[in-house]
């Protein structure tokens, strides 16, 4: 029996029967969710974050001509002949000689030429091509298609899905995971200050009220999950910090936060939850980037390297970690020594089941002519197409379904690009 | 409703908030302490408290116009007026991009949004535009002219930011036809506008990308004031504009999914008047949908905590009052673990609308943890929870909704029920 269902069989009890099982009580059905054992954590970075910046194409000698400022290539570690890592992301290089860490350059979804953050975020989360009939912009948003996210349309294609299986981690909602298959969301400090009463009281309230009935319903459930989870993580630190990476160094900026979030993520990962998703802004640098950017790559490095030391080496081991980003940022400097909106950006891939230690995607070049719309980089391949491959390889889903019903219209291309072990 | 709005801003006279030339002066004031802290830090010298003192007036400046627009929002006698100066706070999202800027939402909508609230669109449009606030916010004071002389001189260029959300966000709307090549442009004609510590809003002829610039479709010549004057004027009448200003308006007053009809009356009255605002109005409040589905909408956490408080009897006066402390803790944080920090949306496009982008399992958790919590911080003597759940929701406090009440073990988890409940969490 689902949660919901049992929650709404509560309810048609009616609650006049104060003896019945209080919420707090319930326990979870493990287990029933996607095929096999891999775990699946993506990462919207809001704000398109600079791909080129991130990833420094030292290699290309328009780069420097073009970034005066921001290409000088100051303190970035070399990956490949042609490209470097932005400094502030140094502590990935161990992950990077591991093996488990790689990025894909030069991509983006198909989103063209508006270049605005939300309606590039709301293509990237719904997976949607605006230039498929039926998924512009305005039919797309009529047809209610733009409110269910790539995530959840794949995970209505599993049959007897439990809630628990993908959850939305933080206080932002994540379209990536909204629509008709069961998902969680929760932000992990936060409390809920009633008595067994008062839960009781208040669920006969929302009893009518599906989208409050449901969200209380998970939010005593995730209360209560958490608090027990903590009091176990307690009893087993030393285990735990036997296994695991030495401890993250940490630089000035606010990580607590972050830190939170991800221990929250990895104690679901550890249990029932395949897949869980989050964002992290701060990446729209207008102005000022040198400085800029080193708090969200702080921040970005820190979930990665946290994820890893609180997923322990068996669930790391089966860990695909993939952020990407609306777009990318113009390549030429702009008038205030950051960047604008563009178009080609970048992903970053990490993980024990990542086939890592490389650049995935094809240059394309920043000659004039080369870049898209004389100033952006040109994508080389869809967002899509690399998220398909990736859980075609984890979970097993077949092309028909991810070329037709998770990114409609979406050619995954000729040939796996081999993201995974 | 409308003769009301039509009178004077009575509220804003009795309740003041800080404007623009008090609060410039105090911010460039703590960026100077800023510089000058970080140069005694590299100097190896000891820093004196001038940064502190600075930031503190700062941060008394936003909390005053933090607590003006609440106590403003409980007292006024015209709540349609405060609701639309919510709205247009959040169709000009600004938010501070570091401490010092704290006050400049608060300062926006006093110097350029309440005074143009009732004129035309284009003077709103104008007046926000051309405000420090924005200007600073979407990046405008970087921006310069590439072939312009300090272009030049400095190798510095564009910043298109101003320019792609005066017609993404502001104006036409994302779905509208325009093209890079017109942000571009427009980006180029707003060249030269900035913002002077003392003066405030200048316009840097030496700044400005030389030549005609082309936006959408009509050339606006000559470096000035007066051809971004014009090009926000063409921008505030597109027919693109009415249509979005209506449809945001039936979306944020009636419902997530209003009736179209509402929509495209309000855009019509929009068009066939150039934009005069009261008249907009009118249409929004003439329209059958705007009485007809009552709880269209899920209230916003500020919402929420207005409508809490109002309905525990706390007056403006003693918002007004409340220690400092008392403010933060019982009122602001409340609103950021419900999702919405004060003043700082995600992004200039503001906050979102619809009821499941608020009432997700944490959101409603923090919900229900302000509902428990902070009427009793608040109010000493908690009203009668029956009493107050008729007087707090009229009609609309159910069978389901009192039997509760009745049931709650102690008064502030009965108060903390309809504070909490999906009526009172509805509007």
């Amino acid at each position: 029996m689902d949660r919901r269902a049992f929650l709404r069989g509560l309810g048609a009890m009616g609650c006049s029967a104060a003896a019945f099982p209080l919420l707090n009580t319930m326990t979870l059905a493990a287990g029933r969710g996607l095929p096999g054992d891999h775990r699946l954590v993506v990462v919207i970075l809001r704000g398109a974050m600079d791909g080129l910046d991130l990833l420094q194409p030292l290699g290309d000698a328009d780069f420097a001509r073009l970034r005066p400022n921001l290409g000088t290539g100051e303190g970035a570690i070399p990956l490949t002949n042609r490209f470097a890592l932005h400094r502030s992301m140094d502590g990935l290089m161990p992950l990077w000689q591991a093996g488990q860490l790689g990025f894909v350059h030069a991509t983006s979804t198909p989103y063209r030429d508006k270049r605005s953050h939300f309606d590039g975020q709301d293509l990237l989360e719904a997976g949607l091509d605006p230039n498929l009939p039926g998924a512009g912009l305005a039919e797309a948003t009529a047809a209610g298609l733009r409110r269910e996210g790539w995530l959840n349309r794949m995970l209505q294609a599993v049959p007897g899905l439990q809630g628990e299986t993908a959850i939305a981690v933080g206080r932002e909602a994540l379209p990536l995971l909204a629509g008709r298959a069961p998902t969680l969301s929760w932000m992990p400090d936060q409390k809920l200050p009633l008595s067994a009463q008062g839960k009781l009281l208040l669920e006969h309230l929302y009893h009518d009220d599906p989208l409050f009935r449901d969200a209380a319903a998970d939010a005593v459930m995730l209360v209560d999950e958490t608090a027990l989870a903590a009091a176990d993580e307690d009893d087993d630190t030393g285990m735990i910090g036997g296994m695991m990476a030495p401890p993250v160094e940490a630089p000035a900026v606010r990580l607590a936060d972050i830190d939170a979030l991800v221990d929250f993520a990895a104690q679901r990962l550890r249990a029932d939850t395949r897949i869980a998703a989050l964002s992290l802004g701060g990446w729209d640098t207008h102005r000022a980037q040198a400085g800029a950017v080193q708090a969200p790559m702080l921040r970005l490095q820190r979930i990665v390297l946290r994820l890893r030391e609180r997923l322990g080496d068996p669930v790391w081991g089966r860990t695909l970690f993939v952020a990407m980003t609306e777009f990318g940022r113009t390549v030429a400097e702009n008038g205030s020594r950051g960047t604008d909106h563009g178009t080609g950006g970048a992903m970053v891939l990490a993980g024990g089941a990542l086939r890592g230690g490389q650049v995935f995607g094809r240059w394309p070049g920043l000659a004039e002519a080369d870049l898209y719309d004389r100033r952006d980089l040109m994508p080389t391949s869809d967002v899509r197409a690399w998220a398909a491959w990736a859980m075609r390889g984890m979970f097993g889903f077949d092309r028909a379904l991810l070329e037709g019903t998770v990114f409609p219209g979406l050619d995954m291309g000729s040939s796996d690009p081999g993201l995974l072990l | 409703m409308l003769a009301l709005l039509a009178g004077p801003d009575a509220t804003a006279t009795a309740i003041p908030a800080p404007r623009g030339p008090e609060v410039f002066p105090a911010i460039v004031a703590t960026f100077a302490a800023r510089r000058a802290r970080r140069d005694a830090i590299r100097a190896g010298t000891p820093e004196g408290d001038e940064l502190r003192e600075t930031a503190a007036v700062v941060r008394g400046l936003a909390i005053r116009a933090a607590r003006a627009r609440m106590a403003r929002a409980l007292d006024a006698t015209d709540g349609f007026r405060e609701r639309l100066v919510r709205f247009w706070a959040d169709h000009f999202t600004v938010r501070p991009r570091v401490g010092p800027d704290q006050p400049l939402p608060g300062v926006l909508i006093e110097d350029a949004i309440r005074p143009n609230l009732t004129g035309r669109f284009a003077d709103l449009l104008t007046a926000v535009t051309m405000h420090p606030a924005m200007l600073s916010y979407l990046d405008q004071v970087g921006s310069m002219g590439p072939n312009s002389p300090m272009g030049k001189q400095r190798k510095r260029g564009l910043n298109e930011n101003l320019a792609r959300e005066l017609i993404e966000l502001h104006t036409l709307g994302v779905g509208a036809a325009y093209t890079q090549a017109d942000i571009r442009q427009l980006a180029e004609l707003l060249t030269g506008l900035g913002v002077d510590s003392e003066t405030g809003t200048v316009f840097r002829r030496n700044w400005a990308e030389p030549g005609p610039e082309t936006v959408l479709g009509k050339t606006y010549g000559d470096n000035g004031i007066e051809p971004i004057r014009d090009v926000l004027n063409d921008l505030a009448l597109h027919p693109e504009t009415a249509a979005h200003i209506g449809r945001k308006l039936a979306v944020h007053f009636v419902s997530d999914t209003p009736d179209p009809g509402i929509a495209a009356t309000i855009g019509r009255a929009f068009a066939d008047t150039g934009g005069d605002l009261m008249a907009v109005y009118g249409a929004l409040l003439d329209h059958p949908a705007a009485w007809a589905p009552e709880l269209g909408k899920t209230r916003q956490p500020y919402d929420l905590v207005l409508a809490s408080l109002r309905v525990l009897g706390v007056t403006g006066a003693q918002v007004l009052e409340m220690p400092e402390k008392t403010f933060r803790h019982h009122l602001l944080s409340p609103m950021s673990a419900m999702g919405q920090p004060w003043q700082r949306p995600r992004g200039p496009d503001g906050w979102p609308e619809e009821a499941e982008a608020w009432i997700t399992p944490q959101l409603l958790a923090a919900r229900i943890a302000f509902a428990m919590e902070t009427p009793r911080k608040l109010v000493p003597d908690l009203p009668e929870p029956v009493v107050l759940a008729r007087t707090a929701l009229g009609p609309l406090a159910d069978g389901r909704l009192l039997w509760a009440v009745e049931r709650a073990e102690t008064r502030p988890e009965a108060v903390g029920l309809v504070l909490a409940s999906p009526m009172f969490n509805r509007r």
